[in-house]
């Protein structure tokens, strides 16, 4: 119960350093949903210039500006919707769709677990389903880090303006892409790959566990694509295959205790299950001296000790900050 | 062919969002499975390097344009974890190797 109240100073304290940069946060509905319009202004601008690869991709698949723009609108998944082209130009069949879809989107699964957490108790269905649709790293990473409960509407605001960057970069590169020069198309085909790189990366740089990890996941993706036998396997089920194998193993002999994202509901969590709690302090206790920034880290989620957590405190918002720019 | 197309984009935009709208339906408690938060937890980062390489080493003309965007993708995003730095970097590359190549 004690950790409960530290949490909650913990949260004070976070937050106040949010507001620095935000100033006030609106009370109205009306207010948060202009807010989020505001905020996601930046978002729009990153979208539209990934989405126009993506578009580009499309077209190169053989899907036309009309079935871009209709993939776009429904999935707002960028990984999602790269392997779903490649699906598409493959010819691939129904179950692998449905299982490669799963995969590569599993994380919003997390995502959406953790943001039921910033809700209201009494939020009404219409806004879990509309939320849904919402669940993106970034706009996730926005909604998530807001002072407090969520109020679905700045959500809503947020996704309105960067869903719309997002559909029309898709179509313009479709349209665009037919007459970009050979030089500028190849340009922008890697965008995406770049922007995977820039999802991995970082936490490889503080995780090395997880730099092992990529390291290990392209290794075995390129002997997929030059073994015999394994070549034959289609890239979407050859990513099925590479993910539940090497993050099966991976979970398996180094449980991960804390969520990257959702680190500040992790606090939500620990109301629940103060059981499970002692386990993993025991567990924390033994990395102390190893990697001093990351149990700094892991207090902080776990709203262990409020002295100890007040420094990363800093670092925390900052990434959490990070992640809503993008 | 058409047909198909729209097809498959409702198979998968319905899957992504069941993905999506499951846990706000049906979750209202924490994992509590270590192996499984540990396996959801990795997963985003062994799919996101499985379909990077050697994906981008075809994306382009010349697999050494993509080598090299590969190789300062890498580099930028270790230092400046920015996303469309990120991005925005790999195309310049492309493009500088378009000149050479």
């Amino acid at each position: 119960m004690c950790a409960n109240e530290n949490n909650q100073n913990m949260r004070a304290e976070e937050n106040g350093q949010i507001e620095e940069k935000k100033k006030k946060q609106p009370h109205s509905r009306w207010g948060w949903f202009l807010y989020g319009l505001r905020n996601g202004i930046p978002i729009c601008m990153g979208y539209f210039a990934v989405s126009f690869a993506l578009g580009i991709a499309a077209r190169n698949a053989g899907m036309d500006a009309a079935q871009s723009f209709v993939m776009s609108l429904t999935m707002v998944a960028s990984a999602g919707q790269f392997a779903a082209i490649n699906l598409i130009a493959s010819g691939a069949g129904v179950i692998e769709m449905i299982t490669t879809s799963v995969i590569v989107n599993l994380r919003y699964f997390l995502m959406s677990c953790s943001l039921t957490q910033k809700l209201k108790a009494d939020s009404g269905l219409q806004h879990r389903f509309l939320l849904a649709y919402c669940m993106t790293d970034e706009i996730f990473g926005l909604s998530v880090s807001v002072d407090g409960t969520l109020e679905p509407w700045y959500t809503y605001g947020i996704t309105i303006v960067s869903v719309s960057g997002w559909c029309a970069g898709t179509v313009l590169g479709v349209l665009m892409g037919n007459i970009l020069p050979v030089w500028a198309s190849n340009a922008l085909g890697v965008a995406m790959y770049g922007m995977f790189l820039a999802i991995i990366i970082p936490p490889a740089k503080k995780e090395h566990f997880i730099g092992g990890l990529v390291a290990v996941s392209m290794f075995a993706s390129w002997l997929f694509t030059v073994l015999p036998g394994l070549k034959q396997i289609s890239s979407g089920f050859r990513v099925i295959i590479l993910t539940i194998v090497i993050a099966g193993v991976a979970a398996a002999v180094r449980p991960h205790d804390e969520e990257p994202e959702p680190e500040r509901d992790e606090g939500c969590y620990r109301d629940h299950d103060d059981e499970e709690d002692e386990s993993r302090k025991e567990d924390h206790d033994h990395e102390e001296d190893q990697d001093d920034e990351k149990v700094h880290h892991n207090r902080l989620a776990k709203g262990e000790d409020v002295q100890a957590a007040s420094p990363a405190s800093n670092m925390h918002t900052s990434t959490m900050r990070n992640g809503g720019d993008r | 062919m058409s047909g198909n197309v729209y097809a498959a984009l409702l198979i998968m935009a319905l899957t992504i969002y069941a993905i999506r709208l499951l846990p706000f339906l049906f979750i209202r408690k924490p994992i509590r499975n270590r192996w499984v938060k540990s396996f959801l937890y990795y997963v985003p980062y062994v799919t996101l390097a499985v379909m990077t390489f050697p994906a981008i080493l075809t994306a382009t003309d010349h697999a050494a344009a993509g080598a090299a965007a590969l190789i300062v993708g890498l580099i930028v995003a270790w230092i400046s974890e920015d996303l469309f730095a990120v991005a925005i970097s790999c195309c310049v590359v492309v493009f500088l190797m378009g000149l050479i190549l």
